[in-house]
């Protein structure tokens, strides 16, 4: 076999990454919903950190630390913070029931193989196959905001989304400038701490989460 | 007139059938054993399953007054075809004569052969709880075989190949490498095999709670030797699965083509992977619990999902 132990890891990561995001799709909990975030960050984290050994590009340590650090560690247990004093633990609702999201899921997946493939061919890197699987979880993460009602796990998809991003440009171009990468970062972060501060006055309006009271402006 | 080398095979293959019909409540005993232990109770014992199949074999049988020949033909039936789906799969050399004789679509329709007399059986007497086991198994069984077959199509894009010991063979002989594809389609696999011997999550067979049951609720009218037939042929059923699990996922340490010396380390594999495989079923069960009836299409849904999800990663990462 030609093909490196490094590339069949990495495929191997990119397979768990959006087996995760389809747990994220069909999960009813919030709090399942939060830790399957953690995890999709480790594994984020491990196949940067696979990329930078393999590739002997050590700002990619540097992104792989940040990533452990802020979506492993800080964003799940911020996430934590206000489900508790939320006191919000069950997303039942889903706007489509879960069977038929999961079918959705699929053919989202075959829909963007099928628009990475032409993009891949002109890429060098052998990994090249994996921007169809970074594409794919973004779809799914975007899908999942799409059809949940309540805020946290349009959050929590909103966050998944930007984890397919940074996976898209790890694994396929081998990262972005350091710069860039610490910007995007620490938007999430910010991003995440202004949400928190938007759930607590969604729920000081409206008395629920639920973010279908905010389509009705005027009170009738 | 037969060569050396087939006529070993065909002793192999008669060696290999009678092997899985003895061997196949002691698997049933053993998972049984394993639960018993994770729930802090002692156990029947490894052994129960061979007084309880004497016991029902002495037994004098009682067949309902309106029983058709199809209810007193099933259990011969379902034993035979699982007891022929086990001598198509390879369990203890690749190169067996009888392996040839169907692919892996073939041993789908064994298994759905077997499914439609017991569901028309179950139906036959015309009781209630018949009926309302054969249209459960239905709805569980049709979610299910598409999900068996896509984890079968991934394992048969990866060797080009349908049948069972094409694929065993290739699998056994890659060089090692983590196969994302056969991730997906071992997870699947679980989820079907869990489903399909009427496991925990989706059905218990050691209970007779009249709301739950599934496959017991098909049996219930069945007495003595018919209802050791359908038991020991239930017993076949799981040992075939596990069966093709190691085939597909854990080949290692089958007897290659013509290589009739790795046999005994062969049935030593078997065995011990046979061991790890029961105690892993029992351990997945304790942890699970009963789902709602309604709730098994979610299930079996993801099963298909996984195994979509295999194949399309295949396609794209060709691994």
């Amino acid at each position: 076999m030609t093909i490196s132990y490094s590339v069949q890891i990495i495929n191997l990561l990119a397979s768990i990454l959006l087996l995760i995001a389809f747990a994220m799709l069909t999960q009813r909990r919030i709090l399942s919903l939060i830790n399957l975030f953690a995890w999709q960050g480790l594994v984020l984290s491990l196949s940067t950190f696979v990329v930078a050994y393999s590739t002997d590009q050590y700002h990619l340590y540097y992104s792989a630390g940040l990533t452990l650090l802020l979506k492993v560690l800080v964003l799940p247990w911020l996430l934590h913070r206000l489900m508790r004093k939320l006191n919000v633990r069950w997303d039942v609702e889903t706007l489509i029931n879960i069977p038929t999201t999961m079918l959705v899921g699929i053919a989202l997946v075959i829909f963007s193989f099928n628009l990475a493939a032409p993009i891949s061919q002109l890429s060098e890197s052998i990994t090249r196959g994996l921007i169809g699987i970074a594409l794919a979880s973004v779809l799914l993460s975007m899908l999942m905001m799409l059809t949940r009602r309540k805020a946290i796990p349009q959050v929590v998809g909103f966050l998944a989304m930007e984890n397919g991003l940074f996976f898209a440009a790890t694994s396929a171009t081998h990262g972005m400038p350091l710069v860039v990468e610490l910007g995007i970062a620490l938007d999430v972060l910010v991003a995440t701490f202004i949400f928190g501060i938007f759930f607590f006055h969604i729920r000081e309006t409206f008395d629920s989460l639920d973010i279908s009271h905010m389509e009705k402006l005027k009170d009738d | 007139m037969m060569g050396t080398e087939q006529s070993l095979g065909v002793v192999f293959q008669i060696y290999q059938s009678l092997l899985v019909v003895l061997l196949a409540p002691l698997l049933t005993g053993w998972v049984n054993q394993c639960r018993a232990w994770l729930q802090n109770r002692s156990g029947p014992g490894l052994l129960q399953p061979y007084r309880a199949l004497r016991k029902l074999f002495h037994k004098d049988a009682v067949i309902a007054y309106n029983a058709s020949l199809l209810f007193r033909s099933t259990p011969y039936i379902l034993f035979a075809c699982m007891w022929l789906a086990a001598a198509i799969i390879p369990i203890i050399a690749v190169d067996l004569p009888f392996s040839p004789a169907a692919d892996v679509i073939a041993l789908v329709g064994v298994f759905a052969l077997a499914r439609v007399f017991i569901s028309l059986a179950a139906m036959d007497i015309g009781t209630a709880f018949g009926s309302l086991g054969a249209r459960r198994e239905m709805l569980v069984s049709f979610l299910a075989e598409p999900a068996l077959l896509m984890v079968f199509f991934t394992a048969s894009m990866i060797s080009h190949s349908t049948q069972l010991p094409r694929i065993v063979e290739a699998l056994a002989h890659h060089q090692f490498i983590l196969f994302p594809s056969l991730a997906f389609a071992g997870l699947a696999f679980v989820i079907v095999l869990l489903a399909e011997n009427a496991r925990i999550p989706v059905d218990n067979p050691s209970t007779h709670l009249e709301l739950t049951m599934i496959h017991e609720a098909m049996i219930l009218e069945y007495s003595a030797r018919h209802l050791a037939l359908v038991e020991w042929a239930s017993s076949l059923k799981l040992f075939a699965y596990i069966s093709i699990g190691i085939a597909l996922f854990f080949p290692y340490g089958i007897a290659d083509v013509g290589n009739w010396g790795a046999l005994p380390v062969a049935i030593v594999a078997l065995l011990a992977k046979l061991v790890l495989a029961g105690a892993a079923l029992a351990f997945l069960e304790a942890l699970l619990a009963k789902m709602r009836i309604f709730r098994a299409p979610e299930f079996l849904g993801t099963a298909f999902l996984l195994a979509v999800l295999g194949l399309l990663i295949h396609f794209l990462l060709g691994a």
